[in-house]
């Protein structure tokens, strides 16, 4: 419908609408997170969802026990290499639609603990993030507007198409392979169909070491 | 007044009185030569369990709360040493330098630290080592205490110290197919090196090894 139409449809007291922004605005309205926390990042979400930060007001006030009845994972927190499997199985037993929020620099890329033998170099090794963000531990603030970037990206989804969402798309996979323990690391270290970068396609590792032996880039 | 808890306790003291108590243990004192001077005792494996039960139960000691328990891993350590050494040179009797290499075995070492809470003083550090680094049993002493159960726990999985007598000795943190020991010096980690945008000292070598290996 014309925009122009359209406002002067609500000057007259007419709304209308289309189906798809209806429906993306109640799924938008909506997202329930699953309740769950990993480490110290799980704090900054517990507080974003009390009083002072009040989540509630983005449709967010109900997190959900069960991964059954969840629509959003927030990965708060340090994702272990032993913890990772029950994160990924959480993951495959929510209902599409089905979003998530990697929160902090541990979840995102393992962060301080990236070079250890038991950390996870990012959740996005084994399932899909839709927003990333970064932060040690990332402020509430950080997280509501992570919250809502996912809604606009909600809002933004077209229900035909190619970039039509997931659960809309029965070609679409809506569970992904948990990593199982080996005996050196897990196996496999990743999910190649998820996460493809390799030295191959990454730059060259920049450093500029001066006389002094320290680093100037 | 302040009131000092904090007391350093008479090692040497400690020693005879284990020495005492416990016949045929053998406890030897080692010394920090740092600041703190904590110096700690080495007891030996076979009365460990005996002497652990005297350091609680005697009367003046009473250390009756086990803080912290620990590993260390003692790589194998080469020393050499220059020896004049009289050999025959050409017929005739010369003293020749001759560097001598000895080569003293690595072990694993576990740490405690026992407070008294009754008394209020501590720490006494108490230290037992294995046999060497492939023999490595070592007497449990989380039956005398109970607080030791999942730090000996922790030792066994991230050193692989066998605690004997410990009620449940599983892994604590890797899961339970995991083979390495990681915090053993040895160690070598899986090599799952990824673009590291900031690289640099160790973790270049890293990148830079990935990518030869690449080629």
């Amino acid at each position: 419908m014309d925009q122009q139409l359209r406002t002067e449809l609500s000057r007259q007291g007419i709304f209308t609408t289309t189906l798809e922004e209806l429906y993306n605005w109640g799924r938008k309205s909506s997202v329930w997170p699953l309740t769950f926390g990993l480490a110290c990042c799980a704090i900054e979400m517990i507080a974003t969802t009390m009083a002072r930060y009040d989540l509630a007001r983005f449709g967010a006030e109900v997190f959900r026990p069960s991964p059954r009845q969840a629509d959003l994972m927030i990965v708060a927190g340090t994702v272990t290499k032993k913890m990772a499997p029950q994160v990924v199985r959480l993951y495959n037993q929510m209902p599409e639609p089905k979003y998530v929020i990697a929160m902090g620099a541990c979840a995102i890329s393992g962060g301080p603990f990236k070079q250890g033998y038991n950390v996870l170099k990012g959740i996005d090794r084994y399932i899909p993030v839709d927003v990333h963000i970064p932060g040690c531990p990332p402020r509430p603030e950080a997280l509501m507007d992570a919250f809502i970037t996912l809604q606009k990206k909600i809002e933004a989804q077209s229900l035909t198409g190619p970039e039509r969402p997931r659960h809309l798309d029965p070609e679409a996979p809506s569970e992904f392979e948990v990593p199982q323990y080996g005996a050196h690391d897990l196996v496999p270290a990743k999910n190649v169909k998820l996460w493809n970068i390799t030295l191959k396609n990454a730059p060259n590792e920049p450093c500029v070491v001066g006389d002094d032996g320290h680093r100037k880039d | 007044m302040s009131r000092v808890w904090w007391v350093t306790m008479d090692i040497e003291k400690i020693k005879s009185g284990i020495e005492a108590a416990v016949p045929g243990a053998s406890v030897q004192v080692v010394l920090n030569a740092s600041p703190s001077a904590q110096h700690s005792l080495l007891i030996g494996r076979e009365h460990a369990v005996e002497i652990a039960r005297f350091l609680r139960d005697d009367a003046e000691l009473r250390l009756d709360y086990c803080s912290n328990a620990t590993g260390v891993d003692w790589l194998d350590t080469e020393t050499s040493e220059k020896v004049k050494v009289k050999k025959l040179v050409d017929g005739v009797e010369q003293e020749v330098d001759e560097v001598r290499k000895t080569r003293v075995p690595g072990y694993l070492e576990a740490v405690y630290h026992l407070y008294s809470m009754e008394k209020k003083h501590g720490p006494v550090v108490m230290r037992m080592r294995t046999e060497d680094r492939e023999r490595v049993t070592l007497p449990s002493l989380t039956p005398v205490w109970r607080s030791a159960e999942f730090q000996e726990r922790e030792i066994f999985d991230l050193f692989g110290i066998v605690f004997e007598g410990h009620p449940d000795l599983r892994r604590i943190l890797m899961w339970d197919g995991f083979e390495d020991f990681p915090m053993r010096r040895d160690y070598v980690e899986p090599n799952d090196y990824e673009y590291e945008p900031t690289a640099h000292d160790a973790v270049l070598e890293k990148a830079k090894a990935a990518r030869a290996a690449e080629g």
